[in-house]
């Protein structure tokens, strides 16, 4: 990184950068390796009696089948609510970007989603599906569906993928109208005068011009699923049931304060940060390709 | 010529009105139940007509609270705002003033400086809660506003933010302040944040959001009710144990829990955009 | 930025040294409990009382979150130093409080060293003992008890052609979930707290151990059992009740409540602690019972029920204060044992009175007859003396315990899983966590 034509000044930058970095060793650095050395002690939850033993948090963890299983959910509910979130901006973004006339009410109409707090969104989404009480559950179990995410876990995943999905929409299509903004019209006119319909024009330019920002926003969308959802989880299903829909994120937060188990808490959030760490250095890997300094 | 009328026009305006239909629909009942009583509420299958009881069940939300969580909402809004305008201000000025450090100044440790700010990416509250949980509680912050606050003002994405921003303004602009005699906060001051604004506005509006819907952490620090945030109220009313949930007022509390940002985001749109697209650069 | 937290800490360093400076100042006694609501102010009540019924000591009751806030919050507060004198914790946290000797002082010591002239044998057997030791030392003070009792919709009986009395019976309930569903009521019976009901309330009233070593009273060793032919048979029959919707299982803790409230359920199994709730919302005539058993399983005397056990809530007393403050926390003890107090508490929220003569005063005041639904929590649980099985239950871990418990049956439920594998894979599972509490509490 080169510096601009720059002031010398012996303290005045360390003034400036002071209050940042002070944020950041005391609740980022310093806690983040406290997970560390916790990962690899016992303690029982008043701190009496603790005692070190090295890598058993982990190999509990890994021999846990809860834990595996908790993997899979949240790999299965990440993948999801991305398949579906970008899917559907996607859908929503060509459209509005083909409209001229009330282009700017369907945008206006479409992003708010955004503002909408996960755990609020959640609380939303569970009312409607409310086994007893919901509209859209009684209108599902009117046409012969029985609704109860409470028992059946399968049900409980696809409303908390549709709860997360429909918070994460206008976000994706903020970008995707973005993306496709900023392709020439010259190039798409062109294509048509080549006589490419369509479709054609959408699988041949548009989607390939398109696919950076949708790369982006794939890794983008995981990282919220994995992380962001945690109000979603808790205030809906509360992981359950029968452990359905429990991501590793609110497994880390019921282990913790839930169940005290402070070893076995730190040890998983120290394989959380791996997994932040990777998709983050996958994330810049590409921000790099992409912006020129 | 590309096709603007037609069937495919149609089609698309009924993707798009079906689009919005959708995520509406969620909000619609949200707002039909919180005009009804929790009988009606209860009565399945719920009506879709709103009811007449608007009113009460938003004042008693605001100013009464229920029998089961007596805290009036009102007092959460405010501890909402708080929240969101203290991060929101904080990250900027932090961020504005990190950013002028590392790109205006060479200094021992610059790039060191740089990535501590960067790694705080990788270390979202919730792969440390506990820890963070404890420093703060050490540092007797539970329950307070700069316990809200303050270990969520670190940001790496502003800071990255403004130093892309720094590094297009014209060197001889520097030149200029300093042939002018005018030193460097005076630089920052007359210059570089007024330069700023755009992305200042833009960054606040993805800021202020981010700081209203915290969940996680005021859920683990606050357990006074008095700080309570808006979205940890509504957690709470849930929480009816053996009793029945305040459907009407809960829904009530969920609406007012969603003005206030979706009004910012709505009024300010043109900078939200802009700001969510270049804080993701 | 001054916290509301240091004010406290700061309010609760004060008495020490005003307590030497002048005799005229109270010693503040910090109170944290998990009452919400109504139940609040309840607590608050509590508090005022004693406040203004001596000048010596002033109670601070602060509202800290639900449960888990509140354990967590204590815990946290004790680490950095700043604990409360008294913290409620509920019964699926007593080993965790129990094992932390030294962080906690048991009550016996505390009332016994007040020398106030305390008798433990003045509290409901049934109450206390589910925080006695073995040798008879009460280490918590009740606050909030309660235990599952049956309700049923009298007008959905009455449209199905049922006798006005609750079912005894598990095949009475069965039988008559049939009927209800003959007459187009969708669902038979369905319950609160599925593990506190229908496992560790089935072992009590069934006279059938949960763990070995007297249900873990007798100490950390202890195995779960709960997969025994009674356990898995019962489960077999509920299962089957679920295919048919005869029973229909909504959800953990209260949620399945407006399945009854709202006429979907004819019959409900729910804690005691939720009758005022119910009788508000229900929009029918409620009519209670004990909960069923099943005849052919019990080891109860007389091939009836044995009794049931407890749930909610017990004030303990952190370690660490002066011997002045100790004195406070007994004399708060005290009055909330009180008669009189005990039994206004008892009829304003529906807890059982923890002691014998609150009950009887209760009695005396004509409150039962007017208000049935009161009684029945107390008569079940005190339907014969406990034995090992009934007593109650003291497990490490218990909270995890509970939710895998409930975790496996919701397995059985949605029919992905037979009794007896879920049974026994909880089993094997909670005896990890218990082997893990005991290593961590050696």
């Amino acid at each position: 990184m080169r510096v601009r034509v720059g002031y010398s000044n012996k303290l005045l930058p360390y003034i400036l950068v002071a209050p940042q970095i002070v944020v950041t060793v005391i609740f980022f650095l310093w806690p983040a390796s406290q997970a560390l050395y916790q990962s690899v002690q016992r303690q029982d939850p008043f701190g009496l009696r603790t005692r070190f033993v090295g890598l058993e948090n982990f190999q509990t963890i890994f021999e846990d089948p809860g834990y595996l299983h908790s993997l899979q959910v949240t790999a299965v509910f990440s993948l999801s609510v991305a398949a579906l979130a970008l899917g559907l901006a996607l859908l929503l973004a060509v459209s509005a970007d083909r409209v001229i006339r009330g282009a700017t009410a369907y945008k206006t109409l479409l992003i708010w989603p955004y503002a909408v707090a996960p755990a609020v969104a959640g609380v939303l989404w569970m009312f409607l599906f409310n086994p007893t009480i919901g509209s859209v559950a009684f209108a599902l179990k009117a046409m012969g569906h029985d609704w109860n995410h409470l028992l059946d876990g399968g049900q409980a995943m696809v409303l908390v993928v549709l709860a997360a999905t429909w918070k994460q929409i206008s976000y994706n299509f903020i970008f995707f109208l973005a993306g496709l903004q900023a392709i020439p019209k010259s190039l798409i006119e062109a294509a048509a005068i080549d006589g490419a319909g369509r479709n054609r024009r959408f699988w041949t330019i548009i989607l390939p011009l398109l696919s950076p920002t949708a790369f982006f926003l794939l890794v983008v969308n995981i990282v919220y699923a994995f992380f962001d959802t945690f109000g979603i989880i808790h205030s809906v299903t509360s992981g359950g049931p029968a452990r359905a829909t429990e991501i590793l994120v609110y497994k880390v937060y019921y282990d913790a304060f839930e169940a005290l188990d402070l070893g076995g808490s730190a040890a998983q959030s120290v394989i959380l940060m791996v997994i932040v760490i990777t998709l983050t250095v996958v994330q810049f890997r590409w921000i790099e390709r992409r912006v020129h300094y | 010529m590309i096709e603007k009328k037609g069937v495919g026009m149609w089609l698309t305006h009924l993707v798009l009105i079906l689009g919005i239909a959708t995520v509406a629909f969620p909000i619609y009942v949200t707002f039909v139940a919180s005009s009804l009583t929790l009988s009606e509420v209860l009565d399945a299958p719920m009506t879709l007509v709103p009811g007449s009881h608007l009113i009460e069940n938003y004042s008693t939300a605001l100013f009464s609270g229920t029998q089961m969580n007596a805290t009036p909402v009102a007092g959460m809004l405010f501890n909402s705002l708080v929240m969101a305008l203290v991060i929101a201000v904080g990250k900027i000025a932090i961020s504005l003033l990190s950013a002028f450090a590392v790109v205006y100044f060479r200094f021992p440790f610059r790039m060191v400086f740089f990535w501590m700010i960067f790694i705080t990416l990788m270390l979202p509250v919730e792969v440390r809660i506990l820890p963070t949980f404890k420093v703060v509680s050490d540092l007797g912050m539970l329950n307070s506003y700069a316990g809200l606050t303050v270990p969520l003002i670190a940001s790496a994405t502003a800071t990255f933010l403004f130093r892309q921003f720094f590094m297009t303004i014209p060197d001889e602009l520097v030149e200029a302040t300093k042939i002018d005699g005018a030193g460097p906060m005076r630089f920052f001051r007359d210059v570089l944040i007024p330069l700023s604004r755009t992305n200042i506005a833009a960054l606040f509006v993805i800021l202020f959001i981010y700081g209203w819907n915290q969940y996680l952490w005021p859920l683990l620090i606050t357990t006074d009710n008095a700080m309570d945030t808006i979205v940890i109220g509504i957690k709470r009313m849930l929480a009816a144990g053996d009793d029945q949930i305040e459907w009407p007022v809960v829904m009530a509390t969920s609406m007012l829990a969603m003005i206030p940002p979706v009004f910012v985001v709505v009024a300010m749109q043109r900078w939200f955009v802009k700001g969510l697209v270049d804080s993701e650069k | 930025m001054l916290s509301r937290r240091s004010l406290l800490a700061a309010a609760a360093a004060v008495p020490l040294l005003a307590g030497q400076a002048s005799a005229q100042q109270p010693v503040e006694i910090q109170f944290w409990h998990a009452m919400g609501g109504a139940l609040n102010e309840w607590v608050d009540s509590l508090a005022k009382g004693f406040n203004d019924s001596q000048k010596a000591y002033k109670v601070m009751a602060v509202n800290k979150g639900n449960y888990t806030e509140v354990m967590t919050g204590g815990i946290a507060a004790y680490r950095a130093g700043k604990a409360p004198h008294i913290m409620q914790v509920f019964e699926v946290g007593t080993a965790t409080m129990m094992a932390a000797k030294g962080a906690v002082k048991p009550v016996y010591e505390v009332m016994e060293q007040a020398g106030i002239g305390w008798d433990p044998k003045v509290y409901l057997p049934a109450v206390a003992g589910y925080y006695t030791t073995t040798d008879g030392k009460m280490l918590s003070m009740p606050l909030n008890s309660s235990s599952p009792i049956f309700y049923y919709n009298k007008d959905a009986f009455k449209k199905a052609g049922l006798p006005d009395a609750a079912p005894k019976t598990w095949p009475e309930v069965r039988a008559a979930a049939k009927k209800l569903q003959a007459a187009g009521i969708p669902c038979g019976i369905s319950t609160a707290w599925p593990s506190w009901v229908l496992i560790e309330n089935f072992g009590a009233m069934h006279n059938l151990p949960m763990g070995t070593m007297e249900n873990g009273f007798a100490g950390l060793g202890t195995q779960f059992v709960f997969n025994s032919p009674a356990h898995v048979t019962h489960l077999e029959r509920i299962a089957e009740m679920q295919k048919a919707k005869e029973f229909d299982y909504g959800g953990r803790r209260g949620d399945s409540q407006v399945k009854f409230t709202n006429g979907e359920c004819g019959m409900y199994l729910q804690s005691s602690a939720g009758l005022s709730s119910i009788l508000r919302t229900a929009k029918f005539d409620v009519g209670f019972g004990m909960m069923p058993y099943w005849p052919d399983l019990t080891k109860g005397p007389n091939g009836g029920p044995q009794n049931s056990i407890l749930g909610g809530a017990t004030l303990w007393v952190l370690g660490g204060k002066s011997a002045n403050e100790y004195k406070g926390v007994a004399e708060f003890f005290a009055y909330i044992s009180k008669p009189e107090v005990q039994a206004a508490s008892h009829q304003r929220t529906g807890y059982l009175p923890i002691t014998m003569a609150a009950y009887e005063l209760t009695k005396k005041q004509g409150f039962y007859e007017k208000n049935p639904g009161f009684e029945i929590a107390n008569k079940q649980m005190t339907l014969n003396a406990p034995t090992a099985n009934s007593k109650g239950i003291r497990f490490g871990n218990l909270l995890q315990a509970r939710d895998i418990i409930e975790e496996e049956m919701e397995s059985v439920f949605a029919g992905k899983k037979q009794a007896k594998a879920a049974l026994d894979s909880a089993v094997q599972r909670g005896n990890a966590l218990l082997r893990q509490f005991e290593r961590d509490n050696k």
